[in-house]
């Protein structure tokens, strides 16, 4: 069936921002459906309004807006671009959701648009309960029993029909609060009680639980003629109980037979051929343990995360084959692009292990409820690929970057055995290492299959390196002899791991590798297990005998990633890396990229000219590099994990490409740094770095309180706070920070000022600024988690020719080749440098958006040589634009329980969005928006606002109530607002007689809410409860009193205005203007 | 203990004995299927063969009793990256360890898989040997001494002595031995040229009465049997090498409803007036596409055949492609102008491997059922 001749051009709807449970695949997926599309010659029109993504760049769709992936934008955009069909399965739920809102509205029958791929009927069908359970019937593939009670009694007669275990899922509350497991009666009314009050309808789904089953993923491919494919499958070590984005996961299955693999093989086919997919499909099933019972858990019609993993575990290219799929052509017809010799129309054949691991938030949410159940919680993952799977869990685990060289945390050395069988039972992030500890502890390795229900082959190979730690460590660094190295690191253990096993310094042992030239060897990842010889060079390593990759007479560069995606280091360094390889590739340079993320664009087959996939350690990195006899590395795009090997690498020998590892060192080293400045005439807040409280104490009474303190270590206590005495200063240093000599806390005088924030590309002798970016939350909010606006608006002019003096000063003195991230707040008319980052950062995708200014292609040609002006790029700093574009930050507090949502120096957003317009208003109304702050426009508005904000909320609540909101508030503000004469209506506090607060929350009737930090202990309780419960009930609550300010200006400055129409327009047109001038 | 493994070519690779100490030859081949160890090991077409497996973890769930595809191994060696030391599942029995003991196979572990297949994917396949007795140089003068695949009668080897009739199925699921109490529709005899279980089964499963005869077993005997429908059924080796078989196929045809299996499609072709050849390594795996030529589709299929049909003349032969291979266009099933055929290279009974092609059997019972209805 050749490609469909009716098509010209496609619409294809993105993921929207990164959040937990949608993630960078959808950013991988989306490229690559639009890379194949265009190679299939259709136009294709993108719609996503997240700025760090790929996909949105104009060089991979034709036309690309980013717009509210909201139905009235989406609607309007249709009706102008009128495309031929629309592709709704890449942009994860969310480009699911809103294909079914657009079809449902009529928009797109009205259009003539047609939903490729995977019919509307096909759509519901997967994600309807009721008639996937029917389907399944008809089929007769068994799903649980299940069934939604709304009172104890139901509950307990359907427990009387199917018997127990049962699992308990209250409908509509979010992060699954109130849901667990009920082993009897006893147990299924505690859970069903607390599930229906906690239930916002009060009900609640009970199925059958069938925790502890295998719990199996099948990814199936289906085309227009009917055949179909299966990818991959892959087991989730962690088995059924623990979401499959929460769960360490191997491909392909370990543990199943071949007549167990085949029996669900052939019912996933059943299923896609039922749903009547074409394109991609993810089934999952729960396997039982004895017998050949099974259910199928869900299937999702669309890409997804497990998609991803099953490419890169495969190298079958899922979301591009599902997209040449619905241009019409058939799987026969469409070329295996790994092989070049086959087609898609095969199963892949993997000669290798691959583990996943996720990676979670938890170091950044310290009281986050750690525990693993139905919801997921990680932010993003990491994969591994090995010969083994000993080999493999071990490089996954130093991927993660969670400060360990090997699967051993020290923590749980101090564990008591009782709480080891608790970490065991409970599962946390840390359960696979406190395996391990079992294990040390010499627990019996069926206790361990009991209490955590992984199968023993799983715990057989954990104790497995446990068993060779064990023997390396007797063994001594004498008896390592060239061969018995050479099987401790085909094991796979990392050098410093076994330097740290031996006792001796880190060193020793790479020393040793070096003397008995123990390399590894670099195999390739084919589809096809060696069957063909395969074009595409995408490597892992394992110390065997033969190296497959093939030398290239070429300039080599690496590009070190930046790894899995977590708070504070998203999807927007693959963004630089990517950007970074294409410059190389564009400038014929051979680009090597090494990274352990699955879920990104950066690790597709086809977009550096050779792929790594490693863990981001020096030891990996410099093996990579002698194996390729590279020519440099490049450390300015993978975010932190990138910039932190610039020292090691530097160290070895490996050329770092860029401003030199020295400035690096200036601007990350506090001392050197304080003195740069001071050289330099340029303000910092005043501070120092202290070892002592009474140091602490001494300087933050110079400064004056309040004050910024920060640990440079962290040891599982709080990060960054703002303290306002020296009763908060004691609490800080003695409860969870150590503080020492070595790792000394930094306090500064906390600026209450604006935020502004600059990346700068330097050549050497000019540089260029292509925005500025005025936060809207004062400085105290994370510059990544507060909105920013470019070109700023309030900013006044001395203060940004300050900015641009003293940006040009520092990129001189610190000689920047590249890119460099400047922090300032603006505090009383003065200036002050908060921090350099001699990186690009996470801004760099926003800003070059905006301007059109390929800033990471720039950057990395200069590397190779070439200037600004070579370039004909401007300098100094871009002149004034016609648009002005605000960035909101996107959270993931939903997932999350026990996080509080308030805003502070310390990053919580997981992801952002990006409105952009022809003026401040519209701008900032469609960043709103996107970012969940659309409010109805009546309705009630319910403040609690902290005594010291009291004062500086006057003219904003007063704002509101002119356009006509009804406030609520609680009794003190209440009382302030009325004495101010702003009407408002009381409402009783937590613990007051009823209705309070929260009932009126929980009623549905409340809009919107501001609610601000209280000093005062008991108010901030009721205020940590309150803010929980509007993210449970997905209310709009603003927590600073900017964000309100913000708010407010765009709704008056709307209403106010005739024209209420939006600029719906592709970004395409903004650049095209600056382009222009 | 050691053990060394030497091909021909004198590439040698070091790796630790498992299974039965000893020395072993045989045409060494990979097959590239990620489960089913056990099905593979007991499929009597490997005879001849050291087969090297490209997953690098073999024995994970163990070895049973109901995963057999015959009594016992007939592979001549087993050369894998890691065998497992602990397996788990509730289906095993014994370890794969313990299993290829039992049956003294002789195989090592700690081999670079990858860089085998490689270098047969290059080179071709070959003899080797696999010994934990021999030096490097003594390995290598056995392994050149050591007979080629073709030209041995490996079929004659793998045969059974005598006639039985099969009575078991194994369900789909695998739940367990499950006696068939149904009426009998069919009659099928299958000519044991190597034959796997799962193909009598397969017909069980769909009504047949199924008698198993030896590889040697003329035309005249096998029609006395009165079959509804005669299936030639997989084995090892060169088809050239059971001339027997191939003029007992000859006088069958137009006859009765036929159906060939792997080597017994190969046996077909030859009794058609076709040629077969013996290709550069072959298909072995579970992931091989074919598509189906009458139903425009393609079939994800199981294979293990290193000889095919060669594409010459067929048309006047009577011959059409029925199936062809995706990857390489190579002959996976032919039909005929007059006689009632249905022959495949690959294995419609799967196991292991997918079962996408099982619907042959029921287009086998149609042609049986037309024949003689
Ligand atoms: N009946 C059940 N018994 C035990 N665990 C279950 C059951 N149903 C789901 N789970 C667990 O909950 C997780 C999430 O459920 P799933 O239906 O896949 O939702 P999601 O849409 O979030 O992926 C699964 O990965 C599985 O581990
Ligand atoms: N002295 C200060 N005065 C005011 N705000 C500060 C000060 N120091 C840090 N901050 C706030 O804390 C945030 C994080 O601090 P920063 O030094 O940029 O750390 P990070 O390395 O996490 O980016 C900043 O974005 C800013 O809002
Ligand atoms: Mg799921
Ligand atoms: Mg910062």
């Amino acid at each position: 069936m050749p490609k469909r001749k009716d098509l010209k051009r496609v619409m294809v709807i993105g993921s929207g921002p990164i959040v937990i449970g949608q993630a960078a695949e959808f950013d991988y997926a989306g490229t690559q459906a639009c890379k194949a599309l265009r190679e299939e010659g259709l136009e294709v029109i993108l719609v996503n309004n997240n700025p760090a993504t790929i996909m949105t760049d104009t060089d991979i769709a034709d036309v690309v807006y980013l717009e509210p992936l909201t139905l009235p934008f989406v609607s309007e955009i249709i009706r102008k671009e009128r495309p031929d069909g629309i592709l709704p399965t890449l942009g994860g739920q969310t480009g699911l959701n809103l294909a079914v809102e657009l079809a449902e509205s009529g928009v797109l029958k009205e259009c003539g648009v047609e939903l490729l791929g995977t019919p509307l009927e096909t759509i519901r069908k997967a994600e309807d309960r009721k008639l996937f359970r029917k389907l399944m019937n008809d089929i007769g593939h068994p799903v649980p029993e299940s069934a939604i009670v709304t009172t104890i009694e139901e509950g307990k007669k359907f427990a009387g029909s199917v018997g127990f275990p049962l699992i308990v899922r209250p409908a509509f509350t979010l992060g699954g609060t109130g849901g667990g497991i009920a082993k009897d009666t006893e147990s299924l009314e505690r859970t069903l009680k607390r599930g229906l009050t906690m239930s916002m309808i009060g009900q609640v789904l009970l199925e059958k639980c069938v925790l502890g089953w295998k719990e199996i993923e099948y990814e199936v491919m289906r085309d227009g003629r009917d055949n179909c494919f299966i990818v991959c499958n892959m087991e989730n070590i962690d088995p059924m109980g623990i979401h499959t984005g929460d769960s360490i996961v191997v491909a392909p299955s370990q543990t199943l037979t071949d007549k167990e693999y085949q029996l669900l093989r052939t019912a996933s086919l059943d299923i896609i051929r039922a749903l009547g997919i074409e394109g991609g499909c993810n089934v999952q099933f729960a396997l039982d343990t004895d017998s050949m019972g099974y259910y199928v858990i869900e299937v999702n019609p669309r890409v997804s995360r497990s998609s991803a993993l099953a490419s890169k575990a495969t190298g079958y290219p899922i979301a591009k084959v599902a997209s040449k799929i619905a241009a019409g052509l058939t799987l026969d017809e469409i070329v295996n692009p790994v092989t070049k010799k086959t087609y898609a129309s095969f199963e892949p054949a993997i000669d290798y292990v691959v583990v996943k691991i996720p990676r979670w938030p938890f170091d950044k949410f310290m009281f986050a409820d750690r525990v693993l159940f139905t919801q997921m919680k990680s932010t993003g993952e990491v994969m591994s690929i090995g010969r083994t799977f000993e080999a493999a869990l071990l490089k996954a685990v130093r991927s993660l970057e969670i400060g360990v060289t090997g699967p051993r945390l020290k923590d749980l050395e101090l564990c008591s055995y009782m709480e080891l069988e608790n970490k065991l039972e409970n599962a946390t992030d840390e359960r696979l290492f406190a395996v391990m500890e079992a294990f040390r502890r010499d627990m019996v390795l069926s206790d361990v299959a009991q209490i955590t229900r992984i199968d023993p082959f799983f715990l057989g190979k954990m104790r497995n390196i446990v068993e060779k730690e064990r023997e390396i460590a007797a063994g001594g660094v004498k008896k390592l002899t060239a061969r018995k190295l050479r099987e401790i690191k085909d094991f796979g253990f990392s050098d410093p791991y076994v330097a740290s096993l031996l006792n001796v310094p880190a060193g020793e042992i790479e020393k040793l590798r070096k003397r008995h030239e123990t390399r590894p060897a670099y195999k390739m990842v084919d589809t096809c297990a060696g069957e063909f010889e395969a074009e595409t060079p995408y490597y892992y390593s394992s110390y065997e005998t033969a190296s497959e990759v093939k030398a290239s007479g070429k300039r080599k560069i690496i590009v070190i990633g930046s790894g899995p995606i977590r708070i504070g280091q998203g999807i927007e360094f693959d963004y630089c890396s990517v950007h970074s390889v294409f410059a190389l590739r564009e400038e014929g340079v051979d680009a090597i990229i090494v990274n352990n993320n699955p879920e990104t664009v950066s690790t597709d087959f086809d977009t550096a000219d050779r792929l790594y996939f490693e863990p981001l350690t020096k030891e990996d990195v410099v093996n990579i590099f002698h194996e390729e006899k590279a020519d440099g590395v490049v450390v300015q795009f993978g975010g932190q994990t990138a910039i932190n090997l610039a020292g090691p690498l530097h160290r070895e020998g490996l050329p770092i490409l860029g401003t030199s590892f020295d400035s690096i060192d200036v601007a990350e080293d506090r001392d050197r740094f304080d003195k740069l400045l001071e050289r330099l005439g340029i303000p910092r807040p005043p501070g120092g770095a202290v070892t002592s409280f009474d140091a602490a104490r001494a300087v933050a009474n110079r400064v004056g309180y309040p004050v910024v303190v920060r640990p440079s270590y962290v040891l599982g206590g709080r990060a960054m706070e703002i303290v306002h005495d020296d009763r908060e200063l004691e609490r800080y240093v003695s409860s969870a920070v150590l503080v020492t000599p070595e790792h000394p806390i930094l306090v500064d005088k906390y600026l209450v000022g604006k935020e502004i924030e600059v990346d700068v590309i330097g050549d050497g002798n000019d540089f260029l600024v292509p925005g500025i970016m005025e936060h809207i939350e004062r400085a105290g909010v994370h510059s990544g988690d507060s909105m920013a606006v470019c070109p700023p608006q309030t900013v006044p002019g001395d203060a940004v020719a300050a900015i641009v003096e003293y940006t040009g000063s520092i990129t001189k003195a610190l000689d920047i080749r590249g890119l460099m991230n400047i922090q300032y707040v603006l505090f009383e008319d003065s200036l002050y440098v908060l921090e350099v980052n001699p990186r690009a950062s996470r801004t760099v995708p926003y800003l070059s958006k905006i301007t059109g200014i390929p800033m990471i292609k720039a950057a990395t040609k200069i590397f190779l040589g070439r200037t600004l002006k070579g370039m004909g790029l401007p300098t100094g700093v871009l002149g004034p634009t016609g648009h002005v574009a605000v960035k909101s930050p996107i959270f993931s507090f939903a997932k999350l329980i026990d996080v509080d949502i308030a805003l502070g120096p310390e990053m919580k957003s997981t992801g952002e969005i990006m409105g952009i317009d022809y003026d401040y208003a519209r701008a900032l109304y469609k960043s709103l928006v996107s970012s969940g702050f659309g409010i109805p426009d009546h309705g009630a508005f319910l403040v609690t606002i902290a005594d010291r904000d009291k004062e500086e909320s006057l003219p904003i609540v007063e704002g509101f109530s002119r356009l006509g909101y009804k406030i609520i508030a609680t009794g003190g503000t209440a009382r302030f607002l009325k004495s101010r004469g702003i009407k408002a209506k009381a409402v009783n506090k937590i613990g007051e007689s009823r209705p309070t607060i929260l009932d009126l929350v929980y009623s549905g009737k409340v809009g919107f809410l501001l609610n601000t930090v209280s000093q005062d202990k008991a108010a901030e309780t009721d205020g940590v409860k309150i803010r929980r419960a509007s993210v449970e009930l997905n209310i709009p609550c603003l927590t600073s009193l900017d964000t309100a300010r913000a708010l407010l200006f765009s709704l008056t400055q709307l209403n106010s205005r005739e024209d209420k129409t939006f600029a719906c327009l592709p970004i395409n047109t903004y650049q095209e203007a600056i382009r222009r001038g | 203990m050691k053990a060394i493994l030497v091909i021909e070519d004198g590439t040698t690779h070091e790796g630790a004995s498992i299974g039965k100490p000893g020395t072993t030859f045989g045409e060494l081949v990979f097959n590239t299927s990620m489960t089913g160890y056990q099905e593979i090991f007991t499929d009597p077409s490997y005879a001849g063969q050291v087969v090297m497996l490209t997953y690098p973890l073999i024995g994970n769930y163990g070895a049973n009793e109901v995963d057999q595809e015959s009594f016992k191994p007939h592979i001549r060696g087993i050369v894998v990256r890691e065998l497992c030391a602990a397996p788990n599942s509730w289906r095993q029995k014994f370890s794969l360890g313990e299993f290829l003991s039992r049956h003294e196979v002789i195989g090592m572990a700690g081999v670079d898989t990858r860089a085998v297949t490689r270098h047969i994917r290059y080179f071709g396949t070959m003899r080797c040997g696999v010994s934990t007795e021999l030096s490097r140089r003594e390995l290598r003068e056995a392994v050149l001494g050591s007979p080629d695949i073709s030209g041995q009668d490996l079929v004659g080897a793998v045969t059974t002595s005598a006639p039985y009739r099969f009575l078991y199925a194994v369900e789909d699921e695998g739940a367990g031995l499950d006696r068939v109490a149904k009426r009998w529709k069919r009659r099928v005899v299958i000519v044991d040229t190597g034959v796997k279980y799962n193909i009598p089964r397969s017909l069980i499963r769909r009504g047949c009465a199924v008698e198993v005869v030896p590889a040697k077993t003329g035309a005249e005997e096998v029609l006395a049997r009165k079959p509804d429908g005669v299936v030639l059924a997989n084995g090892p080796g060169d088809p050239k090498d059971a001339p027997y078989v191939i003029a007992a196929a000859r006088d069958l045809l137009g006859k009765v409803p036929v159906m060939g299996i792997c080597l017994g499609h190969q046996i077909l072709a030859l009794a058609l007036g076709a040629d077969t050849y013996k290709m550069k390594f072959g298909h072995r795996g579970a992931n091989q596409p074919v598509r189906d030529v009458v139903r425009d589709r393609v079939v994800v299929t199981s294979q293990n055949h290193g000889y095919a049909v060669r594409d010459e003349n067929l048309a006047k032969k009577g011959i059409r492609v029925s199936h062809v291979n995706v990857n390489d266009g190579t002959i996976e099933g032919i039909e005929h102008d007059g006689y009632p055929i249905i022959s495949v290279q690959f294995h419609p009974e799967a196991s292991p491997g997918p079962a996408d092609s099982k619907y042959l059997f029921d287009e086998f019972m149609k042609l049986i059922d037309e024949w003689s209805g």
